[in-house]
């Protein structure tokens, strides 16, 4: 077998840290929190590898888009590290890691929960170039107070659109977390966007 | 409904303090050990483990001291102990056919091949107290047990928590050397011998890879398939599943049980480790099996053949696995087109009520403070009074 | 992999020690306690079903020249876990397997199955003949 990349230095700790730093970001979405990150096959950044090795266990499947899946290498990482298994069919999928936002497939193609169970939904992680403060969409809902704005690219295409679609379904939909390579903001399926 | 109280910080810290110098006890008298715990007091050990749903001596023996012996309380501790670790996944079913065998017999056949071990039972013993033990060290043991050192193991022929000390063995090196082959003969279930002739009810294998159903991770719904309500029943409450397998020998869902065999020993866990790439064996765990054979049952379409109950628990359990075997047959009473009288049957009121964890929950946060909800009972009840009282008094006025 | 997993930490570690310094190695995933769901069978041989959790620890060791090994123990014993990753790893290193063989697996074996003969002849002492008794006419 061949080498896999190290995960956490201190399992435990880093887990916790990564942990509340993400629940931070998805309590007061739209804030960009710091995140240590974690050196992984590429593409997959720093901060979507650790935030994969603090969320996801054996109970929890993944989908990898077609950056990501390519080399087997990423995959191969995620399963060593956390038990979890990979799948081809995103809406299958806990979570779904996506290197290439502008070509993510449709939200509704992911796990979108039932109204009994929704927490069985896919939460998906956007690697993003760019994560600021500032122009860009203009965020409202649980966890801000007033409105908050938030700048991130690239996007999916249509991520308004998908995103109005996506709070009309509530308590069902996807949450997403926007991630840099040292930095992660939330976008739960609570929030209401609108264009800066 | 329960209302939220506050208040009360310095009387609970106090009454928790207060509770540990209970649990420790007099000073003066040594404190037990985890060891000792664990190898004395073993039963109860498995009896957390089986109903705990975990199976780990050490933890079993460290919840039973921190619960002063009060198994219910131990048993919650190792739950909530358990809810704080990952799973890794789920093992390969393990092979109760290939136990290295303790214990083994059966009350339905004499002569079963391999033969019938009765290993370390109670049955026989004439359930006199014996006042030697008071004494300490016991009698009995000593002058026994020192060639055992170099055996270095209790009851089981597999590994320890390391750290814990070699046991004596209560009865030398005699015993072993009157059989003294160290071998272990094959051992067919007695299920297996009536299998191979169509006499009992075959368990179908079911379809590779089809999900296993877990109440730990969906809530139970009725009607609940069998693995679930036999996940369910062994993680039951021993005390209600006997109840419940003692109502259906009085009658309420009679089965007529034979004891087709029960057996004791230790198991080899096997775990799928995907980046492994293969089965890897963890290490051995004990268990005990109880098959019942239960009234033949016929149909238009099938011979008359005899049914079957299962019962399976971690740890030595015996009574609590022939319970749950009763209890597993009554509770197919619908499979099998038998007509459902007795609670045992009974799978919603069963299934519902055999977790002493949710039963102790339940019941006694009735202790807690429930101040305003009595309060408009109380009320109520007075209004209720003066409006009776005031419409006599109307009635009498009526009457003059 | 199933002899170190029935053998105590200190034996592994003493014959582990009994191989001189042990080369150069990572722990590519570090020592971590869970539980594994152990699954039973219905009726003992019928469709699987979930028996209850038990602890495991597991761990797994890369050498310098690449061979990774994996440690997975029931138990909280993360030393233990270690040591059986390290063994494995030895174990698959042609420089070290012979002497892994000879005295690592080989002794603990050895002295397993000591144990378990000593186990099976007590049991075997309570075997038991039932007889029935012929029942008079009367």
């Amino acid at each position: 077998m061949n080498a896999v990349a190290p995960g956490f230095a201190e399992p435990v700790l880093a887990a916790q840290a990564t942990f509340r730093t993400v629940m931070e970001a998805m309590a007061r979405p739209g804030t960009i929190r710091r995140l240590a990150g974690v050196d992984a096959p590429a593409p997959l950044s720093p901060a979507a590898a650790a935030i994969a090795l603090t969320l996801l266990d054996y109970e929890t499947p993944f989908w990898l888009d077609a950056p990501l899946a390519a080399s087997g290498e990423v995959a191969r990482f995620i399963s060593f590290h956390t038990g979890a298994r990979v799948t081809a069919d995103p809406a299958d999928a806990a979570f779904a890691f996506v290197a290439a936002p502008a070509a993510a497939p449709p939200f509704t193609s992911f796990a979108q929960g039932s109204a009994e169970y929704p927490d069985r939904s896919t939460t998906l992680v956007l690697q993003v170039a760019d994560l600021a403060d500032g122009d860009g969409m203009v965020l409202r809902g649980p966890g801000i107070a007033g409105t908050r704005q938030l700048a991130a690219s690239p996007l999916p295409a249509n991520f308004l659109e998908q995103l109005a679609d996506n709070r009309a379904q509530f308590p069902r939909g996807i949450d997403i977390l926007l991630a840099a390579s040292d930095a992660v903001a939330g976008m739960p399926r609570s929030l209401h966007v609108a264009g800066g | 409904m329960y209302v939220a109280v506050k208040g009360g910080e310095r009387a609970i810290d106090n009454a928790h303090r207060l509770l540990e110098q209970k649990r420790r006890g007099d000073p003066a008298v040594p404190e037990l050990t985890l060891e000792q715990i664990s190898e004395q007091l073993a039963l109860a050990c498995d009896r957390v483990m089986a109903e705990g749903s975990l199976y780990d001596r050490e933890l079993a023996a460290l919840a039973v001291k921190q619960a002063r012996g009060d198994l219910v309380e131990a048993i919650f501790l190792v739950r909530a102990y358990r809810t704080t670790l990952p799973r890794f996944g789920a093992s390969e079913p393990i092979d109760t056919g290939a136990m290295e065998i303790r214990r083994r017999i059966s009350a339905a056949f004499k002569d079963l091949p391999g033969g019938q071990v009765l290993g370390p039972t109670f049955d026989y013993t004439h359930r006199l107290l014996d006042t030697t033990l008071g004494e300490s060290p016991s009698p009995r043991l000593r002058g026994e047990g020192r060639e055992r050192s170099e055996r270095g193991e209790g009851d089981s022929p597999h590994s320890r928590a390391p750290g814990d000390p070699p046991s004596p063995g209560a009865f030398g090196a005699d015993l072993s050397a009157q059989a003294g082959r160290g071998e272990s003969s094959a051992m067919p279930r007695v299920t297996d011998i009536l299998g191979n002739d169509g006499l009992i009810e075959p368990c179908p294998p079911g379809e590779a890879d089809a999900p296993v159903g877990d109440l730990t991770r969906a809530p139970l719904t009725f009607p609940a398939a069998r693995d679930l309500r036999l996940q369910n029943l062994a993680r039951g409450d021993e005390g209600f599943l006997l109840a419940l397998g003692y109502s259906t020998q009085r009658g309420y869902g009679r089965t007529h049980p034979f004891a087709g065999e029960i057996r004791l020993g230790e198991v080899e866990v096997e775990f799928m480790a995907e980046e492994v790439g293969f089965a890897v064996p963890l290490g051995a765990i004990t268990v005990t099996e109880c098959q019942m054979i239960n009234q033949f049952h016929g149909s238009s379409t099938e011979p008359p053949q005899f049914t079957r109950g299962y019962g399976l628990a971690f740890g030595h359990c015996e009574r609590k696995v022939m319970a749950m075997a009763l209890v597993d047959r009554a509770l197919r009473a619908d499979d099998l087109g038998e007509e459902r009288k007795g609670p045992a049957q009974n799978e919603e009121f069963v299934l519902s009520h055999s977790d002493n964890v949710q039963a102790t929950g339940f019941v006694e946060h009735l202790k807690l403070p429930h101040y305003v909800d009595f309060q408009s009972e109380l009320v109520l009840i007075r209004r209720m009074r003066a409006e009776i009282a005031a419409a006599g008094e109307t009635q009498r006025e009526a009457a003059e | 992999m199933a002899v170190l997993a029935q053998a105590t930490t200190d034996e592994i570690a003493a014959a582990l020690a009994a191989l001189g310094p042990p080369p150069a190695h990572v722990e590519v995933r570090p020592a971590e306690t869970g539980l594994v769901m152990v699954r039973g069978r219905i009726g003992g041989d019928g469709a699987p079903f979930n028996l209850g959790e038990a602890t495991a620890t597991r761990c797994a060791v890369q050498l310098a020249s690449g061979e990774i090994g994996f440690g997975y123990v029931l138990g909280r014993d993360g030393d233990k876990a270690r040591l059986a990753a390290l063994a494995d790893a030895l174990w698959q290193s042609a420089d070290y397997q012979m002497a892994v063989e000879q005295n690592v697996v080989g002794p603990l074996r050895a002295r397993q199955h000591a144990r378990l003969a000593r186990s099976r002849d007590e049991t075997a002492a309570t075997k038991v003949d039932f007889f029935t008794l012929v029942r008079g006419d009367n």
